[in-house]
């Protein structure tokens, strides 16, 4: 930090307890930092403090302050309950939600050091990223979501109302089970607009109600509509086929879905929309915020406003969450979001700041540069994990995390390393990395790939069984049932392989009635 | 920036989602209940607490990729000794090592633990049992009285007034009466004021015509104390239902620890039981030998007695306590009798009288539990000769006395007899056997 020492006159607090004023004071000291020394640019701030099961609550609905009811979310609440009661799992010391004011929660039973901390990390760190980056610009809405959340609940106890629980049940447990193939992967014309959804859903009510005639029912369709050898074309194109959104495609075109049916998918498949980008930048989302409270709380350490102890407190805390045990150590589980996040973002301000000659031969445009803030501001505004790690992962990262690439082929006997950390290595490990957070490529790739609605119905659906990787045959049996239910007819499934376009496996459901009237075929 | 205190939120957001989940899961949280009741000592039967649910029915599935099978890459750090191209024995399935990362998330596969609250354990627990003859004994107790809504009425303390039907009445009155509005005075007065100077005629009129709303206004009372209404409580005497259970246990020294055990979990139980059913449970203990007398709980249970065994006696004592303290006209009754089976031969007959003349008719249920020795081991075939009061109390039962009786020898029985006593019938009480 290049701004000149004043040191406080005092420090913010000491000791672990804390008081509206501490957090109040906390809160400005930060911004001060956050805002003037390292330009971060976020909503306005609203920091609520809650207690043990409010915290459990907020995780069993995916954070959200409110959120339509549904008994999964009961199911989570009482796993996440359970292992909180038997110390097998503690809590997070917050939650931050993308919306405008950005909604952070904080712990009644934090520290006053912690409390500071959370608020770096979260009310500055996740809100500089969610505001700025380029994913969550394209997809989210923070200024409508929570009235978005409003709208949904209320639409859905409504229609618990009318068509009963158990009704929307069904439908919620089908749309839950499809939430996963549930989004646009690719940019739409528009930016997402949630407040004007609930007026388009009005509006669509009222249009159906005014050109409903029932007189059209009356009137005799043409037997058997002639054959076009072009319709298998013709009909792809007007259903917008192949469809990769599944439960976009069964809003708008299952055949015997009622109106607040598809309304209930629609509000599922734009939830599921709005948590998109979350997944898909996990590591740079956590570096920014854990780069930024590391950045915020040693200033304020320098500054003299946090007290040697809260700063010792502080590191520890710190080192716990960005700890990446090794590939044979017994706490390993995959690689940790935080620390790989924080040490690269430390690394760009190191190659910024005190590049040395490897740096400037990977990484020429910003070695040396000096002025690693606009450099992280940049990388946060427009990368992703995948963009990020195959851009910035540098050798001297590689490393120090003495990464290494195993291949498991399952016709081979034996695994094999591909890569390890040296000078062959590092561009593999670096483009095997990044892969690993390509959602497209960690995701099952199925997608609606036919139906003929004059014909038999059947819906073909088509897993690109990346790697030859087929689905968990179980789940898939299940998920497909529900897809049958939707849809009113039957549901094949083919498993095929990329390269060669040979088909692995077939799963096929008929649909059983629940959601919609099934005719007896 | 804005700090919310939502600590003092109200809590339970998350009854509904929870409600909905047992909902769905009740059969097999039923099953665990049960099961967990056999295995768990009954005094903490009522305690709430864990049950593990087994993971299908409750899960959610999605489409995922695979965790076995294909070509998969792992980026794995901390690399100590490999160099490209080294060969890697496959580790085995499910052990650790460098296979663990593709694995998915296994939260879904694991069996669920599931926390109950004391009430919702309770619930199941007794889920499907019912009293035998419940509605028989209503008692009016004077004392107790609710206060419940019944309409409105003129007169009332101000806490009660019922502003709706007040402003109502007071609205319709000024409508009927035709109370200027106090708009149409201000329109009124306004139009006074834009009127021509020169139009002193029309000024008049109108002034005169103000005047006279005006008088209205003052005569017409916005509310009039005719208006007023009170809500009107009624009280009505609350039926409360009560009830006493005897517990009756031969302590002669042919009983031993462990029939005392297994006679103490079957009172545990019924008392639990009657507990939910009603407000106010009394509970007396009467140990017998060859003489009966009525004692505390913790000699009942705990205290060594020596001597014959004459049952009669105790039904004697619980006589003399039911006409000295509980009117069969203001209590349910409930007896539950444990013993080995053993009385003297001549005391039999005695004992059949005492029951179906005087004790039956007052009580509600009447359960005999035969405890036996965990040891006692029957082979198939083998007929044990049934005790002196299984063969008397059979005579009653098959007479159609509300009363039933079960042997138990083990402490996993317990639980299965009294669902099998209490068990929601159709028809008669069954009897025994």
């Amino acid at each position: 930090m290049s701004s000149t020492l004043i040191r406080a006159e005092r420090p913010l607090f000491e000791g672990a307890d804390w008081e509206f004023g501490t957090i109040q004071r906390s809160y400005e000291e930060i911004e001060k930092i956050a805002l003037k020394e390292m330009g971060l640019d976020v909503y306005t701030n609203q920091i609520e403090v809650i207690g043990t099961e409010q915290m459990l609550d907020a995780y069993s609905s995916i954070g959200m302050p409110l959120f339509y009811k549904h008994w999964s979310f009961g199911k989570h609440f009482s796993r996440h309950e359970a292992m909180y009661r038997t110390g097998m799992q503690g809590l997070a010391y917050e939650i931050v939600i993308n919306s405008n004011p950005c909604i952070s929660y904080i712990m009644e039973e934090n520290t006053a050091m912690m409390q500071t901390l959370v608020m770096a990390h979260a009310a500055f760190g996740h809100n500089h990223f969610f505001k700025n980056n380029y994913l969550f610009q394209q997809w989210t809405d923070a200024n409508g979501i929570l009235d978005y959340l409003e709208f949904a609940k209320d639409y859905i106890m409504q229609c618990e109302e009318r068509y009963g629980e158990v009704a929307v049940e069904r439908l919620l447990d089908a749309a839950h089970a499809l939430m996963s193939q549930a989004v646009h992967k690719y940019p739409r014309k528009r930016a997402a607009d949630l407040r004007s959804e609930e007026k388009r859903e009005r509006e669509r009510r009222e249009h159906d109600e005014k050109v409903f005639n029932d007189l059209w029912r009356t009137v005799p369709g043409k037997e058997n509509s002639r054959q076009d050898p072009t319709a298998a074309e013709q009909r792809k194109a007007l259903l917008e086929l192949p469809q990769e959104n599944i439960l976009y495609f069964m809003e708008k075109s299952a055949p015997r879905l009622a109106p607040w049916q598809r309304e209930i998918l629609r509000i599922v498949r734009i939830i599921a929309q709005y948590f998109y980008p979350q997944s898909q930048t996990k590591v740079m989302n956590e570096g920014c915020a854990t780069y930024s409270h590391y950045t915020i709380m040693n200033r304020l350490h320098e500054k003299g406003l946090l007290t040697d102890g809260a700063m010792v407190e502080f590191l520890s805390s710190h080192t716990n969450v960005v700890f990446q045990p090794e590939f044979d150590d017994r706490r390993y589980n995959g690689l940790n979001p935080y620390a790989l996040g924080f040490a690269m973002m430390q690394d760009i301000e190191r190659i910024c700041t005190v590049p040395t000659a490897e740096d400037k031969q990977w990484f020429p445009h910003i070695a040396g540069c000096n002025d690693h803030m606009n450099v992280l501001r940049d990388v946060w505004a427009n990368y992703r994990d995948e963009s990020f790690i195959l851009q910035y992962l540098s050798p001297r990262l590689v490393r120090h995390f003495s990464l290494f690439h195993v291949m498991d082929d399952s016709n081979e006997p034996n695994l094999r390393v591909e890569a390890i950390h040296d000078e062959r290595g590092y561009r593999k490990i670096k483009q095997a990395l990044a892969k690993q957070y390509d959602v497209s490529w960690n995701s099952a790739d199925i997608q609606v790939v036919d139906v003929n609605l004059a014909g038999d119905r059947r819906l073909i659906l088509h897993h690109r069984a990346l790697n030859r990787v087929l689905l968990e045959e179980k789940d898939a049996r299940l998920v497909l049932q529900h897809l049958a239910d939707l849809w009113g007819y039957d549901v094949l499934m083919k498993e095929v392989d990329p390269a060669t376009d040979a088909v692995l496996k077939e799963h096929s459901a008929s649909p059983k009635p629940g959601i919609v009237r099934i005719e007896p075929s | 920036m804005h700090i919310v205190d939502r600590r003092l939120n109200p809590s339970g957001k998350n009854l509904a989602n929870r409600q909905r989940f047992m909902r769905r899961a009740k059969a097999q949280i039923r099953k665990a209940v049960h099961e967990s009741a056999g295995s768990r000592s009954i005094k903490d039967a009522d305690e709430g607490g864990e049950v593990v649910l087994p993971a299908q029915g409750v899960n959610e599935p999605t489409f995922r990729r695979s965790s076995s099978g294909g070509i998969r890459d792992h980026l794995l750090p901390g690399n100590k000794e490999y160099i490209a191209g080294d060969t890697i024995q496959r580790p085995p399935r499910g052990g650790g090592g460098s296979g663990s990362e593709g694995a998915p998330d296994g939260e879904g596969e694991d069996d669920f633990r599931f926390a109950l609250s004391r009430e919702e354990f309770v619930d199941l627990f007794l889920e499907d049992l019912e009293l035998p003859d419940l509605a028989k004994r209503r008692v009016v107790n004077a004392e107790a009285l609710v206060y419940h809504r019944a309409g409105y009425s003129v007169s009332g303390s101000p806490a009660n007034l019922a502003l709706n039907r007040t402003v109502r009445n007071s609205m319709s009155r000024r409508i009927a009466l035709r109370r200027p509005k106090p708009e149409e005075l201000q329109a009124l007065l306004d139009e006074i004021e834009a009127l021509d100077p020169a139009d002193e005629i029309k000024r008049l009129e109108l002034q005169e015509e103000y005047a006279r709303k005006k008088r209205r206004t003052g005569i017409i009372p916005y509310i009039d104390p005719l208006d007023v209404r009170y809500r009107r409580f009624e009280p009505h005497p609350k039926p409360v239902a009560q009830a006493v259970m005897f517990c009756l246990m031969d302590v002669s020294g042919s009983m031993t620890e462990h029939m005392k055990d297994l006679a103490k979990r079957f009172y545990v139980l019924l008392y639990i039981f009657l507990k939910r059913r009603y407000k106010n449970v009394e509970v007396v203990f009467i140990r017998h030998t060859h003489q009966a007398s009525e004692v505390d709980e913790d000699t009942f249970f705990n205290s060594p007695e020596t001597g014959g065994t004459v049952v009669s006696t105790a039904l004697e004592e619980m006589q003399r306590v039911i006409q000295e303290r509980y009117s069969p006209d203001n209590w349910n009754i409930y007896a539950a009798q444990a013993s080995d089976g053993d009385n003297t031969a001549s005391d039999n007959d005695k004992t059949a009288a005492l029951l179906t003349k005087v004790l039956l008719p007052a009580c509600q249920y009447y359960a005999y539990l035969e405890v036996g020795r965990d040891s006692e081991h029957f082979p198939p075939g083998f007929i044990r000769r049934d005790s002196d009061l299984w063969q008397t109390y059979s005579t009653i039962i098959r007479a159609g006395a509300p009363m039933a009786m079960r042997k138990v020898g083990h402490r996993r029985d317990i639980y299965p007899v009294f669902r099998e006593l209490f068990a929601k019938k159709t028809g008669t009480e069954a009897a025994a056997e």
